[in-house]
């Protein structure tokens, strides 16, 4: 008897093999470092572990010029897939950063004896989950995108809860759990009415029998299409689809909605840019215009209910429903210029969502309470740096050129009207309007109180760490990084757009 | 120093000017003194700048060309022609004078504030010589940053209103600009202003000229401008109106008439008749405004209207008159609110009815309100005589109604100006101005005197700037060949 055994290209699955070995590590540490040395332990090998992702991922890159699909069918090698892989590690570095000082959370009631209690079990479950975005993004047929679906998502209900002690960690958690698996059974219920209508799960395989057995249209495949997109929808945390995005944004630990608002949203955005233009290219009528009503949808809810919230995470959650809202806008046109409207947005996007809650949770750890409009008072002028980088994030998330995200603005935009779309590129301009008078709530918020207000909080985080003031330099690197890279994405455009050339035309445009 | 590159210094020296002051961590005393070195240096950059530029040659000078993102053909493209390197001239030197102004006043929060008055310096700049649709815009609304923190931190008791209407007007314009910008590029297939073709899309003319409208602004769009001139602190107030607005008349001239002919006569009546509006409108609210700012905010309404009709005349003397009248207006006002701010200083308040008498003991205070007044109410030999009497002529071309109406409005703004200068320097003693409230100090002096010295200087020789416009001898037919 011979065993027959698939070639596995192990160079090809890298990034996530070392990610999830890294994730074992850390699990490790819980149990055999001294509590003492656990936090220092653990997250260095988180960081050593996204290093050497993010250096394979760079590697694959450009070593993956002609894509093409390993591991029998199941999972791209090919430049789409490590870009996208190159800029989770990258937010995955930057967590781990914000998590050495930030988790737990500040403010829970417990003794700060026990800090370090789950400190490792944190770093691992931040591996796994990132091991398993870095897997989704490469999927190439259903179960694949299902499975690794469901390996981050059960990693991050685990990490919305690891505050058990704080305010609204479990309920968080709990939400996002349930309202994750109907998400997630939404599109399992999909591919197996895709399945179904063409007898196949692999994205190449579902455009050729749409292709030769005439399927365009077939209920089935409509029905399996639409609900393959309300489960991507939930993570991408796009409206209707979005409810549970505040509420899991505002409990979650902050390092931990700043890790979901930036990676989940890349990994999923990615991946269904891929599987749209991949498995259903001659659906496109149907689905190009099903994103833009999704777009259109999240850009209106996003950005009128943040008008009214006063806790900044809120305000910041409704924010990302916005921005998923302009990703969409590239997504449903569904065009190589697109895919690299959407692979751009995605860098400046996830820098500046990822240092605006990296802020948050420094002002948390002050206050020892949420952040809201009201406490945020005078906070620009005593951490001029954090500061200053807030204001240049809300500035650059309402698209005044001051970042990339004023350039992505106009690419996505450019792709609708290109798309034929004006009434979007509309939509998009109002919408942009709106927003602005949020984010600059929270510009005013920090700077144009009234001098009174301006005073330093009574408290502070003195009064929570019960020592001298927090020096926090990683969360200073962390934030100072995402500065960089979002300031730094206005004037590096042209090789940004060079690279996600190259990544989208691994995809059949 | 090679001629093209000064164009990006005076963009970006401004910028790392800002960006030095905000990484030092120096006192108030040297921050302002490195503020003010930079906005001198950039004065005797553009000085060079002029001297450099070639008057009898047609085209575009001293530009630029790099690659911003090439699947889009958008490009940091940047060059001057002779009316906007005099738009240049006017920010480099009003800007210089506020920042001179906020140094001497001693503005709380120095490094943060000198950092925003460069920033400003270096946006506006770009907005007058940026050659790329994409690379104005940003610019257009970089403006918008600095403008929004300057005044929603050191502005009045009632900024915050302010400020998120003048946001909020502004940003309703130039985002649909935005839109325009994207269609006008796309269809096109290049963002270029100078290689780009005409356009005959009435709606993205439309698209444009909103966003114009609202920056300069003409009547109905000016909601934002009273409260954000009363609320400023007058320094920005004078960036405001003297520099900022003309940000917009500019884009209309550069813009919507060079790019959109077709679209641009049909609206021509439409347009004239709203700068009209705005030219009577304002002047009428300009007489009955109760305080300083609020006379020189509405005459500023009636300015850019008064230039709009100039622009939109689209003959070659209304050409010249309004570009001259952009200069001699930008140095007006500018100067006008600065003395608003030391009048206010002085006296706590900008109420005529707490002013008055305030020309005894005060010469220099009084002389150089009586010249500004005088100038600016285009009394004949002053610069503005001569930009308006351009206009006015260049209006009558299209019909003689529209100079008319210009014309009565100049008798209004004698009577607005004379109002002022009485409130403020004759009448009765204010029950505020108290015998110790001093006359202008040297280092007043200083920043207001060179502006009024420019003045008279074009009311010397106004053809220094209406001849030197535009290439050869119609700047009618240089707008219609698209400035090559």
């Amino acid at each position: 008897m011979t065993l027959h055994t698939t070639h596995v290209d192990w160079f090809g699955l890298g990034p996530v093999l070392v990610l999830i070995g890294a994730s074992f590590v850390a699990l490790l540490c819980a149990v055999l470092v001294p509590r003492a040395m656990r936090r220092l332990a653990s997250a260095t090998i988180a960081g050593a572990g996204f290093t050497a992702a993010l250096v394979l991922a760079v590697w694959l890159y450009v070593d993956s010029a002609n894509g093409h699909t390993i591991v029998s069918g199941a999972f791209y090698r090919d430049r789409w897939t490590a870009l996208g892989q190159v800029i989770l590690c990258a937010i995955g570095l930057a967590t781990t950063l914000l998590g050495v000082e930030h988790i737990p959370g500040w403010g829970r009631s417990s003794d700060p004896e026990r800090r370090d209690d789950h400190i490792a079990e944190f770093f691992a479950l931040l591996l796994a989950s990132g091991a398993g975005m870095a897997f989704f993004v490469g999927a190439a047929n259903l179960m694949v995108l299902f499975l690794s679906l469901e390996w981050f998502s059960i990693a991050l209900y685990v990490m919305c809860a690891i505050d058990y002690d704080l305010e609204g960690s479990l309920e968080a958690g709990l939400k996002y759990l349930i309202v994750g698996s109907f998400g997630a059974g939404a599109l399992l219920f999909g591919s197996a009415l895709v399945y179904g209508a063409t007898g196949t799960t692999s994205f190449h395989g579902i455009a050729r029998a749409v292709a030769s057995q005439g399927l365009t249209g077939d209920t089935f495949l409509v029905t399996g299409i639409a609900l393959i997109v309300a489960g991507l929808g939930f993570k991408m945390s796009a409206a209707p689809f979005h409810m549970w995005t505040p509420d899991v944004y505002e409990g979650a630990p902050t390092t931990v909605t700043a890790w979901m608002s930036s990676a989940t949203k890349v990994a999923a955005l990615l991946l269904a840019f891929r599987l749209m233009t991949t498995a259903f290219p001659h659906d496109e009528h149907l689905w190009s215009w099903a994103f833009a009503i999704v777009a259109t949808v999240s850009l209106a809810i996003g950005n009128f209910a943040a008008l009214v919230q006063r806790n900044v995470k809120r305000i910041l959650a409704y924010s990302s429903i916005s921005h998923a809202g302009f990703m969409l806008i590239g997504l449903s046109a569904g065009s190589a210029l697109g895919g690299r409207a959407l692979m751009y947005y995605l860098v400046p996007y996830s820098a500046m969502a990822f240092g605006s809650f990296a802020i948050v949770a420094a002002r948390e750890r002050e206050l020892g309470v949420p952040v809201t409009l009201e406490n945020l008072a005078g906070f620009g002028w005593e951490r001029p740096f954090l500061g200053v980088a807030m204001w240049f994030f809300m500035f650059g998330f309402a698209g005044l050129p001051l970042g990339g995200g004023f350039v992505g603005k106009f690419y996505v935009l450019a792709a609708a009207y290109r798309h034929g779309w004006v009434w979007l590129v509309i939509v998009g301009v109002l919408a942009t309007l709106v927003s602005l008078y949020y984010y600059l709530g929270i510009v005013r918020a920090m700077y144009m109180r009234p001098s009174a207000e301006l005073q330093v909080q009574p408290g502070g985080s003195v009064a929570v760490s019960g020592g001298a003031p927090a020096k926090e330099e990683l969360l200073h690197v962390a934030v100072g990084a995402a500065f960089v890279v979002s300031l730094g994405s206005l004037f590096a455009v042209q090789p940004l757009i060079e690279l996600a050339r190259h990544a989208a035309r691994a995809l059949p445009l | 120093m090679n001629a093209s590159s000064l164009t990006s210094i005076l963009i970006w020296l401004p910028i790392a000017g800002a960006i030095l002051i905000w990484i030092l961590p120096l006192s108030r005393y040297a921050t302002g003194s490195l503020a003010l070195l930079f906005s001198l240096a950039e004065v005797g950059f553009w000085i060079e700048q002029a001297a450099r530029f070639d008057f009898t040659r047609s085209g575009l000078q001293m530009e630029e060309r790099a690659t911003w993102f090439g699947d889009l053909h958008v490009s940091y493209h940047v060059g001057v022609y002779g009316f906007s390197m005099w738009l240049v001239g006017l920010t480099v030197v009003a800007m210089a004078a506020c920042t001179g102004y906020g140094f001497w006043v001693g503005r709380d929060r120095s490094r943060a504030y000198f950092g925003l008055m460069l920033l400003l310096t270096g946006a506006t700049v770009g907005v007058f010589v940026a050659q790329d649709l994409l690379v104005f815009y940003a610019f257009f609304e970089a403006m918008l940053i600095p403008l929004y923190v300057l005044i929603g931190v050191w502005g009045g008791a009632r900024r915050m209103e302010a400020t998120i209407k003048f946001v909020i007007y502004t940003m309703a314009g130039s985002l649909l600009m935005l839109a325009a910008i994207i269609a006008y590029g796309l269809k096109s297939g290049t963002f270029d202003l100078v290689n780009g073709p005409t356009s005959a899309s009435r709606w993205l003319f439309l698209g444009f000229m909103l966003a114009f409208v609202i920056k300069a602004p003409l009547f109905p769009f000016h909601g934002w401008l009273p409260d954000a001139y009363r609320e400023a602190p007058p320094e920005v107030s004078a960036v405001l109106s003297g520099v900022i607005a003309k940000a917009g008349l500019y884009g209309m001239l550069r813009i919507a008439i060079a790019k959109f002919p077709d679209p641009t006569s049909f609206y021509r009546t439409a347009v004239l008749a709203l700068a009209a509006a705005a030219l009577v409108y304002g002047s009428l609210l300009a007489f009955r405004s109760t305080d300083f700012r609020g006379v020189v905010a509405y005459s500023s309404l009636a300015q850019s209207g008064l230039i709009a009709l100039g622009l939109f005349a689209g003959t070659d003397l209304g050409f010249d008159g309004a570009v001259l009248q952009m200069v001699a207006h930008g140095l007006i006002s500018t100067s006008l609110f600065l003395i608003a701010g030391a009048v206010e200083r002085r006296t706590t308040t900008g109420e005529f009815r707490f002013l008055g008498g305030m020309a005894r003991g005060r010469p220099a205070l009084a002389t150089l309100l009586m010249t500004l007044g005088v100038i600016s109410l285009a009394v004949p030999g002053s610069a503005s005589f001569a930009g308006e009497f351009l206009i006015l002529a260049g209006v009558f071309q299209r019909a003689w109604w529209w100079s008319a109406i210009g014309a009565g409005a100049i008798v209004l703004a004698a009577m607005y100006m004379l109002r002022l200068i009485s409130a403020v320097l004759h009448e009765a003693r204010g029950s505020t101005v108290a015998d110790e409230a001093l006359d202008l100090r040297p280092g007043e002096l200083a920043l207001v005197v060179p502006l009024v010295a420019g003045l008279l200087f074009l009311s010397a020789w106004p053809a220094g700037i209406s001849h030197h416009s535009f290439f050869g001898q119609s700047p009618a037919a240089s707008v219609r060949s698209q400035f090559k």
